[in-house]
């Protein structure tokens, strides 16, 4: 069994400053913050400390943080005998506050070396939304440790299984189907589909340098069925050995002149799809130059079919190679 | 040059922070239209675009960049945020505009991809 002293690995250090430098305040504050009244006196802080079982608080005014007590300054009332004066009079007014959005980093350089033991955490306005303490540090930290592992562990699992299909199911030709359904206009999930492709891919271990050209020319797709259908339409991923075929299937106004749309620079999209950044007749175009096949039929009331083909060595399927040597 | 000399030639301030400070920028690169950024941005690529919806987020993704950079001081929708930490990408914002955003970060040794052909297959 490991000491409390014995060593932590490089890996689980750098995993803790990885964590610091990317975890923003928000996540590890307390958010019910009991804030005090600068109408208050020493007294009733006192009081307050004690049935909330805390040993310091912002005071605040307004909203915004006008200074700190803490429970030293409550013994230093209590000595001088100043109980009965305000808060105002005995708390440091000097605070050092944290933005909500700040990165962790900055609490620990201030808990640690700075020597403060709470810091009140506020928002853009200078509004007081919460507190943290080492204590609430180390809780969320861990919290989040865990939740890394969990998630690393799982998703290594994953990526097993889901590379393995092609060896572990047994058939003459072997492919995995993937369908994502789109809907039209509905621009806050636009993309969402492809995101999960790109994702699913990569599990499947395919080369990175293909899973970008599949991400590329299906993130085009799905925009095209985003902004130009008014039924939506879905999305057909094969993944086999040697190819991945995609297919996306829209019964909307279709195409009167195919032609046309696959000159680049030719767009129907209307201006307020082009402010988005989209619209500007490249789509096709792009994923004409990323695929090795692609295909448009349409005609106008009969939908639209998009094909795309992308070609691989069977060895671009980290699956098919060799096992492991011992 | 890496992320926190980045944001130090931008005198820029990180929103969403998924990457190590310390970690090397190879080029960057800048765009509106998001279809320029899926054929002409490469993997590990800066982008600084003028756009800050959630789209932005997505395109990035898909084209394998992880870090973006607003200019003009824009300050992303909460959605484009939420999304950013979900996709684990970088944003971060500067007030420079972006010919003066990209001029700083080329100036201080950020290169870019060279010339591009379009009609060249092989990017």
């Amino acid at each position: 069994m490991k000491t409390i002293h014995g060593d932590m690995s490089t890996q689980e250090i750098t995993k803790v400053q990885e964590l610091i430098y990317t975890t923003r305040v928000e996540s590890v504050m307390a958010s019910n913050v009991i804030a005090i009244d600068p109408s208050f006196t020493m007294s009733q802080v006192k009081d307050l400390m004690r049935d909330k079982h805390i040993s310091g608080a912002p005071v605040v005014k307004e909203k915004q943080v006008i200074g700190i007590v803490t429970i030293s300054d409550v013994i230093r009332s209590m000595e001088e005998g100043k109980l009965n004066f305000l808060v105002t009079d005995l708390m440091t007014s000097d605070v050092r506050t944290v933005s909500k959005d700040a990165m962790v980093t900055d609490v620990v350089n201030n808990l640690g070396r700075q020597g403060f033991s709470r810091l009140p955490v506020v928002d853009q306005d200078g509004t007081l939304v919460g507190i943290v303490t080492t204590g609430t540090l180390i809780r969320s930290l861990l919290m989040q440790m865990d939740k890394s592992f969990q998630k690393n562990e799982a998703e290594k699992l994953y990526t097993y299984r889901a590379s393995h299909i092609f060896q572990d199911i047994s058939s003459d030709d072997t492919s995995l189907l993937l369908r994502y359904f789109v809907n039209e206009r509905d621009f806050d999930n636009a993309g969402k589909a492809s995101s999960l492709i790109k994702r699913s891919l990569q599990r499947l271990m395919l080369l990175p340098q293909i899973v970008r050209r599949v991400g590329v020319a299906v993130y085009e797709a799905e925009m095209n069925l985003v902004i130009h259908t008014d039924i939506g339409g879905e999305i057909t991923v094969e993944v086999r050995k040697d190819r991945v075929n995609i297919s996306t299937v829209d019964h909307g106004p279709g195409i009167a002149d195919l032609k046309q749309v696959l000159q680049p620079g030719f767009s129907t999209a209307p201006e307020w799809i082009r402010d988005m950044g989209f619209g500007a007749g490249m789509g096709l175009a792009n994923i004409r130059r990323v695929s090795d096949v692609m295909k448009l039929t349409s005609s106008p009331g009969q939908g639209t079919r998009l094909e795309i083909v992308f070609n691989f060595r069977n060895d671009s399927l980290a699956t098919t190679r060799s096992p492991q040597k011992a | 040059m890496n992320i926190r000399e980045m944001v130090e030639v931008l005198n820029g301030k990180i929103l969403v922070q998924n990457h190590d400070p310390d970690e090397e920028l190879p080029r960057g690169g800048a765009a509106d239209l998001m279809s320029d950024v899926l054929a002409f941005g490469s993997e590990g690529m800066v982008l600084l675009t003028g756009l800050t919806n959630p789209q932005v987020v997505r395109t990035a993704e898909m084209a394998g960049i992880n870090v973006i950079v607003f200019v003009r001081d824009k300050t992303p929708p909460p959605e484009t945020l939420e999304l950013a930490r979900d996709s684990c990408i970088s944003l971060i914002r500067t007030g420079y505009t972006m010919y003066e955003a990209c001029g700083r970060l080329y100036q201080a040794g950020l290169p870019g991809r060279g010339p591009v052909r379009i009609e060249n297959n092989s990017w």
